[in-house]
């Protein structure tokens, strides 16, 4: 691909299937550096497959995605371990290592990815801890925490590198209004402060309006969008004027 | 029977991997150490108990039909040679299939059903590598050392019956255990260990890795585990015995 490739991600009509079923139909996207895109659906309609198209955790069966200059469908491991190490992921469930403490969850990136010093390492974990609230439960493994606690702890081992990409799904599902707003903020205060490019699949179009610069919509496979928050109730389409209906 | 070749092709291809991973840099001492510590403390209790008890009921079926023979004074001999060249090594792989082959396999399922091993990939570390070979390689080194504790284990349990029915000295029983035990009883057959340790640490954690079921997944990964790879150390077990003697005819016994 040209060297003028611009946005930080980009879908070029990809397809997904999952045995017969198609799950992505000639989806394309781009999403600007500095930039939150959040992608708004019902549930089923592949959200989370879209994201994890972007960090390669699935491969397109047609079409390309890129990131940067690089279609990571491509990619040998090494190359794609290079680009991973541009992105972090905040996982629905969190997905922390549950063997390991929130410390061991953060750490373990800190000391495979950096050549940090271990003082350097503590001061890292100790700032991102402190960013999201948790640094007085360093030491809890995650069994202890709750649900809000697991997604704040999962963020912050999504930013603990410092990414130029966050990659989020459902950052505020099963978690009460106040506890959504506050990861909300979260994200907010990355974007504007780090200018970190964000993609937020979500339900929440509340907090996706807080957080988001524009958003598309996913409908039984196809991508609508991606529209400015303002164009959300006047849009064309009804599935999205239902889901922000809804809200 | 074709989906029954692919599973096999699957799991030849998976262990194939283990070996071609295990040996190519960075390799994962940290994780492989923390493995052996954890596939041993979990095992070695429970080794040792069996071989205690194994020692002391082998030695309670055999010792009337020794004596009536007129070879009471081989009991420790028949004892040693039975645990160093075939229980010893078999009864210790079969417990650690159980024990330590269930737990690899429910809890790298768990990882697949909660996502952690998507999130290790997305923090670029290879999941395979950091999850998979260091829990082969630690079954590989453990299970030899199991043996030989299992082995010795089975000797003092022997010992403790004797002790009981005929006074036997300790220096004696001991004496007469070794006298006729070759090193070629002892080395081979442990070493086959390593070979068991492979198949219960590939096995269980092929299917740990390969699960898509999430939750119910976690379950069937850690009984297929236990099945597959039991039946697979006995019979790794009948080819690898006919190996040793071909390669050590004195250890035929």
């Amino acid at each position: 691909m040209s060297d003028e490739r611009r946005a930080a991600i980009a879908l070029e009509h990809v397809s997904k299937f999952f045995g017969t079923r198609q799950v992505l139909r000639d989806v394309s996207l781009e999403v600007e550096r500095g930039e939150a895109v959040c992608i708004l659906g019902r549930s089923g309609t592949g959200k989370s497959v879209t994201l994890k198209l972007m960090i390669s955790l699935l491969k397109p069966d047609t079409g390309h995605v890129w990131i940067g200059d690089e279609d990571i469908a491509q990619l040998n491991a090494e190359g794609l371990s290079r680009v991973r190490r541009k992105m972090g992921f905040l996982f629905q469930s969190a997905a922390l290592f549950d063997s390991l403490t929130l410390h061991g969850n953060l750490a373990l990136p800190l000391h495979r990815l950096t050549h940090k010093s271990k003082a350097e390492i503590e001061e890292t974990i100790e700032r991102v801890l402190g960013e999201v609230g948790l640094a007085g439960d360093k030491n809890k493994m995650p069994v202890e925490l709750s649900g809000g606690m697991k997604k704040r702890a999962g963020l912050a081992r999504a930013m603990v590198l410092d990414p130029e990409i966050l990659l989020i799904d459902e950052p505020s599902s099963g978690l009460d209004a106040i506890t959504a707003e506050e990861i909300d903020d979260l994200l907010l205060r990355q974007k504007i402060l780090q200018k970190t490019t964000m993609v937020i699949v979500t339900h929440d179009v509340r907090g996706a309006r807080r957080v988001g610069d524009r958003f598309a919509v996913l409908d039984q496979g196809n991508l609508i969008g991606p529209c400015r928050p303002a164009e959300l109730e006047h849009h064309e389409s009804e599935i999205v004027r239902k889901l922000v209906a809804e809200h | 029977m074709k989906r029954l070749f692919e599973f096999v092709g699957e799991v030849a291809l998976f262990g194939f991997r283990v070996i071609v991973d295990a040996f190519r840099p960075p390799i994962e001492f940290g994780q492989i150490w923390s493995q052996i510590y954890d596939v041993g403390s979990r095992s070695l209790p429970l080794v040792a108990a069996s071989g205690l008890a194994l020692g002391v009921v082998m030695t309670l079926h055999t010792h009337n039909t020794l004596v009536a023979f007129g070879a009471g004074a081989r009991i420790p001999e028949v004892q040693s040679v039975a645990f160093f060249v075939e229980i010893g090594p078999l009864v210790a792989a079969l417990l650690v299939a159980g024990r330590v082959g269930a737990g690899i396999g429910a809890v790298i399922a768990n990882m697949r059903a909660t996502e952690q091993i998507d999130a290790v990939e997305a923090l670029s570390i290879d999941s395979f590598k950091f999850l998979v070979v260091p829990r082969v390689v630690a079954c590989v080194l453990v299970l030899p050392l199991l043996t030989t504790f299992m082995d010795f284990s089975g000797l003092l349990g022997g010992y403790f019956s004797e002790y009981a029915v005929s006074h036997m000295s300790v220096r004696l029983y001991v004496t007469r255990a070794f006298t006729n035990l070759d090193w070629a009883n002892f080395v081979p057959p442990t070493l086959k260990t390593a070979v068991f340790g492979f198949i219960i640490g590939t096995v269980s954690s092929f299917f740990g890795y390969t699960t898509n079921e999430g939750a119910e997944g976690v379950g069937r990964a850690a009984t297929n585990s236990v099945v597959l790879a039991s039946l697979l150390v006995i019979l790794a077990d009948i080819i690898l015995v006919r190996c040793i003697f071909l390669v050590f005819p004195e250890s035929a016994i």
